[in-house]
């Protein structure tokens, strides 16, 4: 039997690689989705050489949120699961000074996700079946000196999700929502990150197909991070604004 | 970030790329005035390490295309050997040569063009490379192989990263008709007696002796001898020819912690060689073992090094001409047993012939052995160099990290002809380790 095809938004970013992994090796051709897809080539013959499925290419561009329903329609077949991986961390000292490229962050962490979550979505519920995975981030938690730019607008793109999830939640779409905490991907690297709280792209996409397996709704990948964040979230306003964090 | 090859010695502190497209491994090779490419880390020493820049291949791992007719494979540099033995074992295929771990690179086989239990019949893995491309120091990928560019192929393989980057490779696979290896252990008393088996047994497939290197006087050069052959389909057990290739999953371990440094002595060791002997002797029969356990036995406990301590292990291995190795051998595993310096893995292996600009084998006998990295273990190896010398042997560049420029110049006739052709080629000033530097390459 075969299975329904996966859609990877942000096919070249090393968490969306992962993802495509994970669900071609559980059978599921794939389709792949990034700006300048033919250079995607390589990754499509590894995926199909490994795991035996098959892989598309398709040309998409995050940042022109009205081209994203046409390309919803031009997909060869409506998938059954999209996992969006598109992300733009940015340089936080650049944002504050330079407002072209804070706004590049914003609209590639919410903007963009959002606008091609939201045209899969109603095609989804036209049909009444998949599931959305939108990799947010802990960051978009609370906003820290240290990365706000980027913090605020996955901040939105997490509250998005959850409305996502609770409008779609009796049409039988489910979105998952992943705040996956460090990882070790291009995005970090040269950062000093500690390496117990630092996963990798697999314990990443690992974690995506058992959440939508299980139909969980907000994820982290290590569980350390849901203990962290708890405690980031409830610190008083009055101790936070002084604090490194 | 602080770096080491698989022995943790010696820990160098570099600066690290990971390229995850050509485009991005060119604009490193452009920019870095000196540099040197890294697979998965295996080799033990500072082969795979330049402090200036290190570039991690490990990003580029993406297999291209498989040839079912004749079991070629076209795979990125930074492919493991272990994937391509995931994919392609269940369809019927097995690398040609493979060294004792699975977790090394293609790049990486290819520049220690690394052997394995079968070199006297098949060679090293040179014999199953059809062409590699590398990048200059341009930037410019370039394709070579045995017709095309021959001078670049044979001085690529073997030749630890100094030729420029492997990029790609093509690469034969072996069929096999179950993922089985039907083995025989033979012990030998003596070292003659183990150099007179491997010798009757020129036709076995695969062929490897764990050597007691305690073992002194009459005993010098006891040794099990293992040979094996790939299990054919017919000669497994009724029940399991519907699925030849499925072997049961091994339990995965891990070396806790980093053994203080007492705990390997040459009475544990010794204690550890003797039952390790006995009980090899008892298991002369033919006996079935997974591929996983036959060829990779050490991976399945993670992190295995520790055991040598947080000072590392050193690594060696050298070749000893055929007609010097009796001789030689014997004075080795005597300086090993005077020195009490036991070492647990100690490997005794018969090479064939070997025709390539700059590998390591050569028709002989290779001995292959490690220490925990001390003060008296680093000099005990001073002095196999000399030996090893003295007997027209050399050394295996992918396991060393501490030998002295002098002694390697000493030990290899084709050094010069190598270093004129890094020379010429402008390879000598962009592509060097800390190896190559130690080694005046």
């Amino acid at each position: 039997m075969t299975k329904p095809p996966v859609l990877i938004l942000g096919a070249r970013s090393d968490i969306g690689k992962a993802a495509a992994h994970q669900f071609a090796a559980l059978g599921h051709p794939i389709q792949l989705a990034a700006r300048r897809a033919e250079t995607l080539e390589a990754d499509k013959s590894d995926i199909e050489l490994r795991h035996g499925v098959g892989v598309s290419l398709h040309e998409f561009d995050a940042l022109q949120v009205t081209t994203h329903a046409a390309f919803v329609d031009r997909l060869p077949v409506l998938p059954q699961i999209a996992v969006c991986a598109v992300g733009l961390m940015g340089e936080q000292s650049e944002n504050e000074r330079d407002p072209d490229k804070a706004v590049r962050v914003m609209r590639s962490n919410y903007e963009g996700p959002a606008g091609i979550l939201a045209a899969l979505a109603n095609r989804f519920e036209e049909r009444g079946d998949g599931t959305l995975v939108g990799i947010s981030s802990a960051a978009g938690e609370r906003g820290r000196a240290a990365n706000y730019v980027y913090g605020s607008a996955k901040a939105g793109f997490t509250a998005f999700l959850s409305g996502l999830r609770n409008r779609l939640a009796k049409k039988g779409v489910h979105v998952v929502t992943v705040l996956p905490g460090f990882v070790a991907t291009q995005m970090t690297e040269g950062m000093n990150l500690p390496a117990r709280l630092t996963a990798q792209p697999d314990e990443v996409s690992t974690a995506i197909a058992r959440a939508v397996e299980k139909k969980q709704h907000v994820i982290y990948v290590r569980p350390i991070w849901r203990v962290i964040m708890t405690i980031i979230r409830n610190i008083p306003e009055r101790m936070f604004k002084g604090m490194r964090v | 970030m602080r770096l080491s090859g698989w022995g943790r010695y010696p820990v160098i502190e570099a600066c690290v790329h990971r390229p995850r497209s050509i485009a991005a491994l060119r604009a490193v090779v452009r920019a870095q005035p000196s540099l040197i490419a890294r697979g998965n880390g295996r080799a033990y020493g500072d082969s795979a390490i330049n402090p200036a820049a290190t570039v991690e291949t490990r990003h580029l791992n993406r297999m291209l295309a498989f040839d079912r007719e004749r079991g070629r494979l076209i795979a990125e540099a930074g492919v493991l050997l272990g994937d391509v033995i995931a994919v392609f074992l269940p369809q019927g295929w097995f690398p040609w040569v493979t060294p004792g771990t699975k977790f090394v690179t293609l790049g990486g086989a290819i520049a220690a063009d690394v052997h394995g239990k079968n070199h006297h019949k098949d060679g090293s893995f040179r014999s199953c490379v059809d062409w590699i491309e590398v990048m200059d120091a341009d930037g410019v990928v370039t394709r070579c192989s045995r017709d095309q560019r021959p001078a670049l192929f044979e001085h690529t393989i073997g030749g630890m990263g100094l030729t420029g980057v492997i990029t790609r490779a093509a690469i034969r696979l072996r069929p096999v008709e179950t993922a089985w290896i039907s083995r025989t252990t033979h012990p030998a008393p003596h070292l003659k007696a183990a150099m007179a088996i491997f010798e009757t047994a020129q036709d076995a497939a695969y062929s490897v002796a764990w050597i007691d290197c305690l073992a002194v006087g009459a005993n010098l050069g006891r040794s099990l001898v293992m040979l094996g052959e790939h299990t054919a389909l017919a000669d497994l057990p009724r029940e399991q020819r519907q699925t030849p290739f499925v072997t049961p999953a091994r339990r995965k371990r891990t070396a806790p912690f980093d053994f203080p440094a007492f705990a390997l002595n040459r009475f544990t060791v010794r204690a550890f060689n003797a039952l390790y002997y006995r009980a090899g002797s008892r298991k002369t029969g033919m006996q079935r073992v997974d591929w996983d356990s036959y060829f990779y036995p050490l991976d399945a406990i993670s992190a295995w090094n520790r055991i040598y301590g947080r000072n590392g292990l050193a690594q060696f291995q050298c070749v000893l001409p055929l007609d010097a190795s009796e001789a030689g051998l014997s004075s080795l595993l005597k300086a090993v047993a005077d020195a009490g310096a036991g070492s647990f893995l100690a490997v005794l292996k018969r090479f064939g012939a070997q025709h390539s600009a700059f590998s390591f084998p050569m028709s002989g006998y290779t001995l292959a052995l490690d220490f925990p990295v001390n003060p008296k273990t680093l000099s005990l190896l001073i002095e196999l160099d000399r030996i090893t010398l003295s007997y027209g042997g050399r050394f295996y560049l992918a396991k060393d990290g501490r030998l002295s420029a002098a002694t390697f110049a000493a030990s290899d006739d084709r050094i010069d002809a190598f270093r004129r052709r890094r020379a010429e080629h402008h390879w000598q000033d962009k592509f060097s380790s800390a190896q190559s530097q130690r080694l005046a390459l």
